[in-house]
């Protein structure tokens, strides 16, 4: 979104070509940037958590690390790791790598991000993911970009502090003394008018009546109650690409507003099968009546 | 110089902190708000709101912290569009009053008139009611306005200004006072894993290693095994026909979002209060029901035992035996209420009735008695309360 009031913005992240940035993403992450603080970003799945980091690092001209959060992940493996396996094997084979301990400590993703010569973008995938305590055992970490290796005796220190990007899709409450650390954004659903520029940001040349009647499908699958998963910006480019391919004739997409109708290849939109059903028995209830 | 923004915010039991506002003052130091309302509402945002579910409290606290302070942006009072005010006009004064004052003057009188009426209003809403108070009681809907003309009404050109945006109150559905829906729910539900989890890390497993490594001929040959995790086992019983009807729907959203959470989750079905029977389909709920004794024995007591009821009741119901609408029960509800509470020491009872409205039906208070005081609202709010307290 143009900035309107002509307000010059501290660091330059703006809306691009391919990636419809609303004002108010763009001050948080203008105000992370400049104060160097993590950024957390929520919202619903399919509304461009993670693009956002790309797109952070292409504005920024800054590489990205990315470190995917599992279930399994713990917070010092974003730090480094330990080998004590493989040192243990080398001494029991005589290897002459085992006098020093440093040649067994594996770097993690955030060494390498505070080790960086240029300033860096990480993007922290999925934080809820993790286990209750991830988050509590990275604030001295994220705070201070710095961390010490208890094996060397040696303290890490970031060179340049990274922009950090944090993403959550809510499955856990972060704790408090994490979230005082950072900046908060929630990408809300776009409406009708920004979906709108973000297809046309990301396939320039669509037909423009597929776009409509394609929105208006969208939407009112959307409004459907009681579906599992609703589409979001993700579905609709997927479907979109999908009809485009096909090359449906528009009159395919054609709804009329109380009417349902199963939108063709609607497998891009609806992910769960309990979805479809229910959206089959509701578009032949719309038929019956 | 915002220290009346932190204020409100704790003051509405927003979590921000000094930290934070701190945070805020650097990050205005560094010029990233400028000097436009809308990027500093934007920015304020991000740095003192860390939950969706705090946005709306938010958005209502900067308005009525801020209301006057955006400029007059674009509207000046004899631009504004005759046929609005004229529709304005039409929505306050009586068909007789519009005789009245066109006989007297027509358009002008209408709009001299109109600007009393503003006026008066604006005194009743004055002391920050204005923000939050306004359902219903504005003619004009929930937007500000000002008889000078600065801030009047809800113009389309002002989409993008800031008040439009903070006053949109978007985010009231993430709100977790209010009634649940799907995701809420979700989100909720998922509280309960905050005790489930033991963690998901591997962990090893001695005999194995030691077996292997042996094998190895002393090599040393480490085995993990997966740690085991998510080991709460719930058991919901869910009231299902006569006074839950209307609540039926928020109850399968309820159990739908509790099913992807657990493991181990059995529901079961009852009408008005539990008995000796329940059920578990309720189509079928006259050909195949289960006593209410298996359960207790196939369901171990580490079992968190969650009710899902209005309570709305006759108190004989839970009082007497044959209280039952349904049939004639041979022990009183207290009595297998008892019994279920003994034998799961964990269990709650989710009320989707507002919380306020409790004290006025005797069968709730009596539930909630019998209950211990563990009957929670069926809002996010309420669930987390219930989780904590399920988990203690």
């Amino acid at each position: 979104m143009p900035n309107e009031h002509g307000a010059p913005t501290v660091a330059g992240f703006k809306s691009t070509e391919r990636y419809i940035a609303s004002r108010d993403l763009e001050v948080a992450v203008n105000a992370s940037v400049t104060l160097q603080r993590p950024l957390l970003v929520k919202g619903e799945p399919g509304t461009g958590k993670t693009v956002l980091a790309y797109e952070v690092a292409e504005a920024l001209g800054h590489p990205l690390i990315e470190w995917h959060i599992k279930s399994t992940t713990k917070a010092q493996q974003g730090l480094y790791e330990y080998d004590a396996v493989s040192r243990l094997r080398d001494g029991q084979l005589g290897d002459a790598r085992v006098h020093d301990i440093a040649n067994y400590i594996v770097r993690g993703k955030l060494w390498d991000a505070f080790e960086a010569d240029e300033p860096v973008v990480v993007l922290i995938d999925e934080v809820d993911k993790a286990d209750i305590e991830f988050p509590n055992d990275l604030l001295l970490e994220l705070d201070r970009m710095q961390f010490f290796v208890y094996e060397t005796r040696k303290t890490i220190t970031a060179k340049h502090r990274p922009v950090v990007i944090i993403t959550s899709n809510n499955e856990k409450e972060l704790p408090d003394a994490f979230l005082r650390r950072c900046f908060f954004h929630y990408i809300r659903f776009p409406d009708r008018e920004t979906m709108e520029r973000i297809v046309h940001a990301h396939y320039p040349d669509i037909r423009k009546d597929l776009t409509r009647e394609a929105l208006n499908v969208f939407f009112q699958v959307r409004e459907v109650p009681g579906l599992k998963k609703k589409p979001a910006t993700s579905e609709l480019l997927d479907w979109l690409k999908l009809l485009m391919v096909e090359d449906l004739p528009v009159e395919a997409l054609r709804t009329n507003e109380k009417q349902l109708v199963i939108p063709p290849l609607y497998g891009a939109l609806l992910k769960n099968e309990q979805d479809v059903h229910l959206f089959e028995r509701l578009a032949f209830l719309a038929r019956r009546g | 110089m915002f220290s009346h923004l932190i204020l409100g915010l704790r003051n509405a039991g927003l979590p921000a902190s000094i930290t934070e506002y701190l945070t805020l003052m650097a990050a205005m130091r560094a010029g990233i708000a400028e000097y436009s309302v809308e990027d500093f509402y934007y920015l304020a945002r991000a740095t003192l709101v860390k939950d969706e579910r705090h946005l709306g409290k938010f958005d209502r606290v900067f308005g009525a912290c801020f209301k006057g302070l955006e400029p007059p942006e674009g509207i000046k009072p004899q631009e504004l569009p005759e046929e609005w005010l004229l529709k304005l006009a039409e929505k306050l004064l009586t068909p007789e009053e519009m005789k009245k004052i066109e006989a007297l003057g027509g358009f002008e009188a209408i709009m001299k008139r109109l600007k009393e009426l503003l006026a008066e209003q604006k005194e009743r809403h004055q002391g920050g009611s204005k923000w939050i108070g306004t359902a219903g009681t504005s003619p004009f809907g929930a937007y500000g306005y000002n008889p000078e003309g600065v801030r009047i009404g809800q113009d389309k050109s002002r989409n993008r200004t800031a008040v439009k945006v903070w006053d949109k109150r978007d985010f009231k559905d993430l709100d977790d006072t209010v009634e649940l829906g799907t995701r809420g729910m979700k989100l909720a539900l998922r509280r309960l894993r905050r005790f489930a989890r033991q963690g998901a890390a591997t962990e090893l497993d001695l005999p194995d290693t030691i077996k292997s490594t042996a094998n190895n001929a002393g090599m040393l040959d480490l085995k993990l095994v997966p740690e085991r995790h998510n080991t709460v086992k719930v058991l919901l019983f869910l009231d299902i026909g006569g006074s839950m009807d209307d609540y039926v729907k928020l109850t399968e959203e309820l159990f739908s979002a509790a099913r992807s959470e657990f493991k181990h989750l059995e529901h079961y079905y009852f009408h008005n209060f539990p008995y000796e029977r329940v059920w578990k389909n309720n189509r079928r709920r006259h050909e195949e029901q289960i006593p209410t004794w298996q359960v207790l024995r196939t369901y171990g007591p580490d079992y968190k035992l969650i009710f899902v009821g209005d309570g709305a009741m006759s108190p004989y119901e839970i009082t007497m035996p044959g209280g039952s609408v349904e049939h004639w029960n041979e022990e009183a509800g207290t009595v297998w209420i008892e019994r279920l509470t003994g034998h799961y020491r964990r269990a709650a009872w989710l009320n989707p009735t507002p919380k306020q409205s409790w004290g006025h039906v005797r069968s709730i208070t009596m539930i909630n008695d019998l209950m211990e005081g563990r009957m929670f609202p069926l809002t996010v709010n309420g669930i987390d309360e219930m989780t904590r307290e399920l988990s203690r």
